[in-house]
């Protein structure tokens, strides 16, 4: 028998989370240990996963299927293809890189861990679906340990942040489930076949219209789509560090990967009608958070703007619906994902040390802290789209994608990438530069635990920068047969 | 004659349709019994002997699950739908006397008497369900309801038990009147009251113009005694003070039996019998439906007792239910069945942990019942398990995956879309929303607060079994509902 690669990557944390519960909660040291054992092992078996996937062909591969509910045609159907391999490969990485970040944690140890793997499962789970059923008990089942995450490690405004965070999620969910439901009593035989509907796609335009909105309201607040944005900052400030890195990182790329998976293939005729609204959002996402990003002090809110405005690359790419559009959109999740998680572990780290993110607070900190400035810098960068580094490529092919479709739109959006620079160049240049001060003399430069969590994604920056193929592989023959599919060539 | 002819005969008499329920009954006796001869120290013993009871009656249905037979000249039927019921009924009951034990002694209420009056109680919602004709599940119901007059002001000494007695006896025997009436008009219009005669009479669209009026109005009069027992907006005004007045554990019973009762009933009266008539009562469900939703969850937001909250939040899973009677059908009445099942689960479980909490030393009234919502504060971190068991309590009640509550919700819902209730199913989507936000508050207080007042859980080893029942219930039916789907529609297949 083939091993079921799919299912470890999946269920091995909640094993994990088991296992951790059962353990006592003295032992802080074991807990640690443990989930750092079970979050690696879903990290070594997804690992497993991009080698042998076959990047030559668009379909689902690793597929596993068993009945579930019988009476109403529920499967526990999971399968990977160019759509969401990336995705899981992201979602294990930076759940390791997180359990690693999250030895700083010092109040209920063991619940911590325990909540953080099961939602590794849920987050996972996500990718991997291709049941409606089952995708949507995965979605809805990673709000509740958001929710703990949130509330109990979190900031100072942690329960109006997580109750929030729960609340948007909940209702763009009750949307989503409602499509489903209608999308399942409208096909005969019903089903809740997310591969058989994509093949189909047997609904009417105006009926395609209607789930086509619903499923939207569902994922835009996920991504968030302006206006539905507001909960992030709230989130993301208030979450532990390690949580708004998955925040960032993971939760974010669901909206939009949701489009792809499922907007696009079920309902291809709603989704070209909508794709200028779609474009006309990206652009307000894309110049509207990074002009608040630029009025930000915190640097943590900064960071959480940011992803508002480089989510919008990820729209613009997917209104368009070229290839080069939409592999870049593609590639803007994963860069954004290991760019933006490493911007809120570095945050994380000069919290720590000053207890404060006031950006006017610093100055000067590249005399006492050379490493850490060295890596800040090169994420911003990154983030802000030199040449050479991750996020420029993605952007670059999204813009290059778009323009034949989209002109105007398209030169409105170049905007933003001026206020970026602007934004994350003066921000380095206040934390940075001028002249050390005093109170931050003795501060110690990165630990070692900081280092291991931080270079391995410093280090996919670089390298997809120069070798964008690497990624882009993965996904492009999909990418190229959505693609041809929604624009019927 | 050998007795082998003798239990022939009964068996041709169709006893073996009685047994479940007398099976319990006799246990009361013996309860009552019993009480009699035990000395005061010895009175621990009464739960187990409930709970035998109550196991013997469910080996019983076991051994009888597979059997047809309908007894007492067609008053009594025993199928996979009443076996079903029975089992629910028994199940909760089971799990109340677990509840209760460590329970009843502390607010020294520990006497035959109670427990005698629960299994009689469950003896009556089992004839409910087993009833086929009108007066015998009238009997039922009156056998259920003045065990719970009684149940619900056993706190002597409390004026709000009182308060909580009276008020439900009196629009109880209101309601009851309602009821005999429509029994009484729908026997003046098919000249019997047996449900098959019902079916009979109104089963095809031929009947008397005449008639069909009485049998609308004789419908409307049961439907108001049901909504009443179901706890059903605008009946439900005996809901809230009854539930907080009453013991917990009575209320946690209440809730429980007496709804799955009053749903098992409407399924065989309007469901199975008079399906001619759906039209017009799925129009009257509907609009119950709906404000009975919205009302108790919105209602639920404002309350700070805690039993108070979950009765509003009781009335409204009674809304959910009347989604599921008004889309009718066999998929509306499987998803009343597996609904009724997960909140016997996750309903008992709520109520089991408040009936587990109690003011701890320190204050003035130490020992006393822990009921505002603010003593949940912090519970976190003192009691980490009956926080973690009440967190996926209301996990659940707020219908999230990957509980029980999402999947009976989601069963509700899908019946009532294919029914083609699209806007209902709405309303009831948008209303489980609003309910998130009571039921996550108490998960909010309990893990994100400081504690205020000092709290203590029980240590009552048979509340904890309890309690682990019904969490592994609760995750089990979410995870993997298909058999217990597969049983549902099965005992609803067996009545139409």
């Amino acid at each position: 028998m083939e091993l079921p690669v799919l299912s470890l990557v999946t269920f091995i944390p909640l094993v994990g989370a088991i296992v951790v519960l059962l353990m006592s909660s003295e032992n802080e040291k074991a807990v640690k240990a443990t989930s750092t054992v079970f979050s690696g092992i879903s990290f070594v078996f997804s690992v497993v996963l991009m080698v042998a996937y076959n990047r030559a062909i668009p379909d689902f591969q690793f597929v596993e299927r068993a009945s579930w509910i019988p009476q109403i045609n529920v499967w526990y159907y999971v399968g990977v293809d160019g759509i969401s391999i990336t995705m899981v490969f992201l979602t294990a990485l930076l759940s390791f890189m997180s359990v690693i970040g999250s030895f700083g944690i010092k109040d209920r140890v063991k619940q911590y861990f325990a909540l953080f793997l099961l939602l590794q499962t849920a987050m996972t789970g996500v990718f991997v679906a291709l049941d409606f059923f089952l995708f949507y008990v995965f979605w809805e089942a990673m709000l509740v340990p958001m929710y703990f995450l949130i509330g109990i490690w979190g900031g100072p405004r942690r329960e109006y942040a997580a109750i929030k965070f729960f609340l948007y999620t909940l209702l763009g969910s009750v949307a989503i489930l409602l499509a489903i439901l209608a999308m399942y009593f409208s096909t005969t035989p019903h089903t809740f076949d997310i591969v058989e509907l994509g093949k189909t796609h047997p609904f009417a335009p105006g009926l395609q219209m209607i789930l086509f909105l619903a499923l939207f309201l569902g994922f835009a607040i996920k991504v968030p789509v302006f206006p539905f944005h507001t909960w992030l900052p709230d989130a993301h400030v208030e979450a532990p560090t390690a949580i708004s890195v998955i925040l960032a990182g993971v939760l974010l790329k669901m909206g939009t990967y949701g489009i792809f998976r499922i907007s696009y293939p079920i309902l291809p005729d709603a989704a070209r009608d909508f794709a200028p609204f779609l474009a006309v959002l990206a652009v307000i996402n894309i110049v509207y958070g990074a002009l608040v990003a630029m009025g930000q002090k915190d640097l943590k809110k900064l960071v959480a703007y940011s992803s508002v405005s480089h989510m919008g690359y990820v729209l613009l790419g997917l209104a368009a619906m070229t290839p080069t559009a939409m592999n870049g959109a593609m590639l803007q999740m994963f860069a954004h994902g290991i760019i933006t998680g490493s911007l809120f572990l570095l945050v994380g780290v000069i919290y720590d040390r000053a207890h404060h993110r006031d950006i006017d607070g610093f100055g000067g900190l590249a005399v006492q802290l050379p490493i850490y400035t060295g890596i800040m810098s090169l994420a911003c960068f990154a983030s802000l789209g030199l040449p050479g580094l991750a996020g420029f490529i993605a952007e670059f092919m999204t813009f290059v994608g778009a323009f034949p479709v989209f002109k105007t739109i398209v030169m409105i959006s170049a905007v933003g990438i001026v206020i970026t620079a602007g934004y994350f160049l003066w921000t380095l240049q206040r934390m940075f530069l001028g002249k050390p001060q005093e109170k931050y003399a003795g501060f110690p430069d990165l630990s070692a635990r900081e280092l291991v969590t931080l270079v391995p994604l410093q280090v996919l920056t670089v390298f997809i920068g120069v070798y964008p193929w690497l990624i882009i592989d993965f996904m492009n023959s999909s990418m190229e047969s959505l693609s041809h599919f929604l624009r019927g060539v | 004659m050998n007795e082998y002819a003798l239990g022939q005969g009964l068996w041709e008499m169709g006893f073996a349709a009685a047994v479940p329920f007398t099976l319990v009954a006799l246990s009361a006796m013996a309860v009552l019994l019993a009480d009699l001869w035990l000395l005061p120290s010895q009175k621990r013993a009464l739960p187990w002997a409930a709970l035998a009871g109550v196991l013997l009656s469910a080996a019983s249905v076991a051994f009888l699950w597979n059997e047809e037979a309908t007894g007492f000249g067609g008053a009594i039927r025993l199928d996979r739908f009443s076996a079903f019921f029975a089992m629910v009924f028994l199940l909760g009951t089971g799990l109340v006397v677990l509840l209760s034990s460590a329970y009843a002694r502390r607010e020294g209420v520990e006497r035959g008497e109670y427990y005698a009056l629960l299994l009689f109680g469950t003896s009556g919602a089992m004839l409910m369900a087993s009833a086929v004709e009108l007066v015998t599940f009238f009997l039922g119901l009156e056998i259920l309801s003045v065990s719970l007059y009684v149940l619900s002001g056993f706190f002597r000494q409390r004026p709000a038990s009182a308060e909580a007695a009276a008020k439900y006896f009196i629009l109880g025997a209101f309601a009851s009147a309602f009821l005999l009436y429509g029994i009484a008009l729908f026997y003046g219009a098919s000249g019997s009251t047996t449900y098959a005669a019902l079916r009979e009479s109104f089963g095809s669209a031929a009947f008397p113009y005449s008639h069909g009026l009485l049998a609308l109005a004789a419908s409307g009069l049961l439907l108001i005694g049901l909504a009443f027992k179901l706890g059903a907006v605008p009946f439900h005004m005996w809901v809230p003070d009854t539930y907080e007045g009453a013991p917990t554990t009575i209320t946690a019973y209440m809730s429980v039996v007496s709804k799955a009762a009053a749903a098992a009933a409407f399924i065989r009266v309007f469901g199975a019998s008079l399906s001619s008539l759906q039209q017009d009562t799925s129009a009257v469900l509907w609009v119950l439906a709906v404000v009975t939703m919205t009302l108790g969850n919105v209602v639920a937001i404002a309350q700070t007792n805690i039993k108070r909250m979950l009765a509003y939040s009781s009335i409204a899973h009674a809304g959910y239910l009347l989604v599921a009677l008004t889309a009718a059908g066999e998929a509306g009445y499987s998803s009343v069945l597996f609904y009724v099942l997960a909140y016997v689960f996750m309903t008992l479980g709520a109520f089991g942990v408040v009936s587990l909490v109690r003011k701890g030393e320190g204050g003035a009234d130490a020992g006393a019942e822990a009921l505002d919502i603010s003593h949940y504060s912090g519970l976190a971190g003192r009691h980490g398990l009956l926080a973690a068991a009440m967190a996926v309590f209301m996990v659940s009640l707020s219908g999230i995956p990957p509980t029980a509550g999402f999947f009976a919700k989601f069963y509700v819902f899908s019946a009532a879309v294919r029914a083609g209730e699209v806007g209902l199913a709405i309303i009831g989507v948008l209303n489980s929303l609003v309910s998130v936000y009571f039921y996550m508050r108490i998960v909010f207080l309990m893990y994100m607060k400081e504690e205020t007042v000092p709290v203590r859980g029980s240590r009552s080893r048979a509340g904890w079994v309890a309690l682990a029942a019904c969490v592994l219930g609760t995750l089990l039916l979410g995870v993997l509902p298909s058999s217990f789907a597969r049983l549902a529609t099965e005992s609803i297949a067996s009545i139409f």
